[in-house]
């Protein structure tokens, strides 16, 4: 018999909720053949089987709620299968030379019996013992699945001190597990009988949970600057063809404002920093963070070494990921790590706005709407595509003068982007 | 013959031990110096002491209890010989259990005074002198312990006598003098009591049971003196002159300057404990080493000095229980073929068989508070138990200590009729870590004593239903 467990989700992800079942019990499974789907806050992720055989029993069915490690079923080992269940008894093996006391003669030559070593308490894997009755409760009324907790008994379960640990560390984790409170007032009866009331997705929730844990931590702020795209614009327009031809992707804009706030990155390194405690960690990599919407959400996977990409480089990179975000094929590892976040609100027609920080991140770029504006320049009114530019920065740690600066950096860029090709 | 074990002592640790290692495939033989297996557990000590404080326990319910039943019977009459040989029956039959526990595993019995000749060499001297040599791999001794003896008391068995003599007096003695007031003492000088006797228990240290927790102590000493038996706490009992018809024991105190006194009696009792038995087993000339207590030393895995040889039970040290003999019996059966054998000696129950029982298992509060471990108590007494009010048996309490952070249960203590019965549950819950709490969500039967477990653990958390 092999356990089939919930794999690792991803840094801070402890739960998710059971899906879809692609097999039932009885079916015949092949070595990694996907078995269920599991949804996180972050992502949809498959989980394949750890064994070929037979399915047997599901023990999480679709619609629960299952933590790291906890076991979804089990696969009978069929013909060909190789892993038995591995269950860690956390038991140490007898001493080796004992076995040679009862095969040789006593007289043998033997060393003195050594004095055993006090068995450090080894993390037994995650027991199929039933929770303890203090644990149980303690688990329905925090949330916090037993199933996640490292168990300290010798059989790996989980005692009523570990669980009362678990949770008093997830109540001191900056998101806290606990039921939202609803508290609307009724409304009249003529209103409510014309309300539907629809409950947020698990995507919707964590992403509200998420804006309002950016906003309660980070002293927010925005600065606004505007740029004439003419140039970028000029460029996309004589070689777009050529660029596609020879790379094989379109030439956007994405690419332009990627390569321009990192120049401007280099220059105002706060912009790519995060607070940890009292520290401020700065990153000498720039991995940008992209944000793309889908019909389930806003999800902002990350170009990772944007720095190192050429301009078809980052295109190709946006590409592929935004493909994966509106197949539901995005991963854990594809939105962790960013450092910095462009979000584009003009693709809807936004002229204006004030992003939220992606946090734990101290600064986002916000682009919008390119409208042809009258502006003066060198002394005469001129019509240019204009866009306005926001950023929104964590005050915290970047302070006005560098805020206002990566913005001016990033709007010079733009404009002139020989200084791109210059790294100026 | 080679064997691949021999068990010298067939007490419970070795017994056990021959019987554990058989299943385990071991060709296995077993010393024993006395006529018949079981050792001082099933032969003198143990089980002969149970059937007679049951018989004895059962005399005095007949003359006191029954007539508030509505059960008129005359006071009941002893026939002390008729009694004798029903305790007999108990060590027969446990005996002859051991005898066919040991043909059913295939276990050879080998009768006669084992030592040690040489590395894998078992000597074994017949009652008529002969001897033969047994050839093994491995050894385990398990001779168990022998009576403490005091300076300037000898002990004939016949009026002063330790617990084998005291479980085969001839009479009841009109005044019994108990030396010790530990498990043995009470548990025999309650024998006797009930049977009759006027029963004094002298005690060295300032109060009964020592080593037990202070609150149960305290109440068990109370409970023996209602009962009707004498305490001379902080007392020694320097000796005893055997010239006349009667016994003069000289009693002094325990510590510094004080007035001698002469108590008189018909039968003393030396039960001042239990030392290990390791006579003529060869151990100097094998080179086994002995601690300074004559415990033979081992390591974690039992293994002596000596490769090849182990040891267990009362012969090393360690509480000397049997069940933590047999304990160790397994362990070391399981560890000679490779198995990860162990004992848990933090859950090791102790029972004191008199009438309330006393049991306890892992920590007393002294103990707790010397380790500066934060705990909170839970105490339940019998008389808010349904059961023990309809039964009228309302002495004791239970108490249970729990770690004051993660609320594991760290030590329980129970004296109460059943005490003995009711500390398993105790010593399953504290196997699995149990917290205070869980004891009191599992459902217990009502009315049973038990529920007075739960109760105690859901008084740790202030929250008791029936108080």
């Amino acid at each position: 018999m092999t356990d089939i467990r919930v794999p690792t989700l991803g840094e801070s992800v402890t739960e998710a909720t059971v899906g879809k079942w692609f097999k039932q019990p009885g079916d015949a499974v092949a070595v990694d053949e996907p078995l269920v789907e599991l949804e996180t806050d972050k992502v949809t992720l498959e989980v394949p089987a750890p064994a070929a055989g037979v399915l047997g029993e599901i023990a999480a069915k679709n619609g629960e709620t299952v933590g790291v490690g906890a076991i979804l079923g089990s696969i009978k080992d069929g013909a060909g299968a190789a892993v038995k269940a591995g269950t860690a008894t956390g038991a140490p093996q007898g001493r080796p030379d004992v076995k040679q006391a009862t095969t040789a003669p006593i007289n043998a030559a033997e060393e003195e019996p050594a004095p055993r070593k006090p068995e450090p308490a080894k993390p037994a894997a995650p027991s199929a013992m039933p929770a303890p009755p203090s644990v149980r409760k303690l688990a329905a009324e925090s949330g916090v699945d037993p199933a996640s907790v490292q168990g300290s008994g010798v059989r790996g379960q989980v005692s009523k001190g570990d669980m009362m640990a678990a949770i008093e560390r997830a109540a001191s984790a900056p998101t806290p597990v606990s039921a939202p409170v609803q508290m609307r007032a009724p409304s009249a009866p003529d209103d409510a009988s014309r309300e539907e009331r629809v409950k947020m997705t698990r995507l919707r929730q964590t992403i509200a949970r998420r804006l309002k844990d950016a906003q309660n931590t980070a002293a927010l702020l925005t600065t606004y600057n505007e740029v004439d795209m003419s140039a970028v614009m000029h460029m996309r327009s004589q070689y777009k063809d050529l660029f596609e031809k020879r790379h094989g992707v379109k030439l956007g804009f994405m690419s332009f404002f990627t390569r321009a706030c990192i120049q401007a990155l280099k220059e105002v390194p706060e912009v790519n920093a995060e607070i940890d405690g009292t520290d401020i960690v700065f990153k000498n990599y720039y991995h940008i963070g992209v944000a793309v919407g889908t019909d389930r959400g806003l999800v902002v996977p990350v170009v990772r070494d944007a720095d190192n990409l050429s301009l078809a480089g980052i295109e190709k990179a946006i590409s592929a990921l935004g493909k994966k975000a509106r197949d539901g094929q995005l991963k854990i590892e594809d939105m962790q790590g960013g450092t910095f976040t462009i979000s584009n609100g003009g693709v809807y027609g936004s002229l204006m706005s004030m992003p939220i920080i992606n946090a734990p991140q101290s600064g986002i770029l916000g682009m919008h709407k390119i409208q042809e504006r009258p502006v003066v320049v060198g002394g005469k009114i001129e019509i240019r595509p204009m866009m306005y530019l926001a950023l929104t920065y964590d005050h915290r740690v970047v302070d006005g003068q560098g805020a206002v600066t990566f913005l001016v950096r990033v709007k010079e860029n733009l404009e002139d982007p020989a200084r791109i090709v210059l790294d100026l | 013959m080679a064997y691949d074990l021999i068990v010298i002592g067939t007490g419970p640790g070795g017994y056990v031990c021959a019987i554990r290692a058989a299943q385990l495939g071991l060709k296995t033989a077993v010393v024993e110096k006395s006529d018949s297996y079981g050792g001082t557990c099933l032969n003198i000590g143990c089980i002969p002491s149970k059937a007679l404080l049951h018989a004895s326990e059962l005399f005095e319910e007949a003359g006191h209890s029954f007539a508030k039943m509505g059960i008129g019977v005359p006071a009941p009459t002893l026939d002390l010989k008729t009694m004798l040989q029903f305790k007999q029956d108990a060590i027969d039959g446990n005996v002859k259990g051991v005898d066919f526990l040991f043909k059913k595993n295939k276990i050879e019995g080998f009768k006669g005074a084992g030592r040690i000749a040489g590395p894998g060499k078992v000597e074994v001297k017949g009652a008529d002198g002969k001897t033969q040599t047994l050839e093994t791999k491995s050894i385990v001794i398990a001779t168990g312990s022998d009576v403490a003896r005091l300076k300037g008391i000898t002990i004939d068995e016949k009026r002063v006598v330790s617990s084998t003599g005291a479980l085969t007096l001839p009479e009841v003695p009109k005044h019994l003098l108990v030396i010790g007031a530990g498990v043995i003492g009470l548990e025999l000088g309650s024998v006797w009591r009930r049977l009759g006797a006027k029963v004094t228990v002298v005690e060295f240290l300032d109060g009964v049971l020592p080593g037990m927790d202070g609150e149960v102590r305290r109440q068990a000493q109370r409970l023996f003196e209602k009962q009707g038996m004498t305490f001379k706490l902080s007392s020694k009992v320097t000796g005893v002159d055997t010239s006349g018809k009667t016994l003069k024991a000289t009693v002094e105190p325990a510590k510094g300057e004080g007035k001698a006194e002469t108590i008189e009696a018909d039968v003393v009792l030396v039960s001042t404990g239990r030392v290990p038995f390791t006579d003529g087993l060869g151990l100097k000339e094998a080179g086994v080493k002995l601690d300074e207590r004559g415990r033979v030393i081992v390591d974690h895995y039992y293994a002596t000095n000596v490769p090849g040889i182990w040891a267990i039970g009362d012969v090393i040290a360690g509480p000397m229980l049997a069940h933590k003999a047999e304990d160790e019996g397994v362990a070391v059966a399981e560890i000679l073929v490779g198995q990860a054998g162990h004992v848990n000696y933090d859950v090791i129950p102790a029972v004191v068989y008199t009438m309330p029982e006393i049991a306890s298992v892992g920590k007393s509060e002294e103990e707790l508070k010397a380790a500066n471990v934060a705990y909170n108590t839970g105490k339940f007494p019998f008389t808010a138990n349904g059961r023990a009010k309809a039964n009228q048996q309302t002495d004791g309490f239970v108490k249970i200590l729990a770690d004051a952070k993660t609320d594991r249960v760290l030590g329980v203590h129970i004296i109460g009729s059943d005490a003995g019965n009711m500390i398993a549950e105790a010593a399953i819950a504290m196997e699995f870590g149990a917290s205070a709490e869980d004891i009191a969500r599992t459902c217990h039967a009502h009315p049973t004593l038990p529920e007075a477990v739960k109760e105690a653990a859901l008084a740790v958390a202030k929250r008791a239903i029936h108080m």
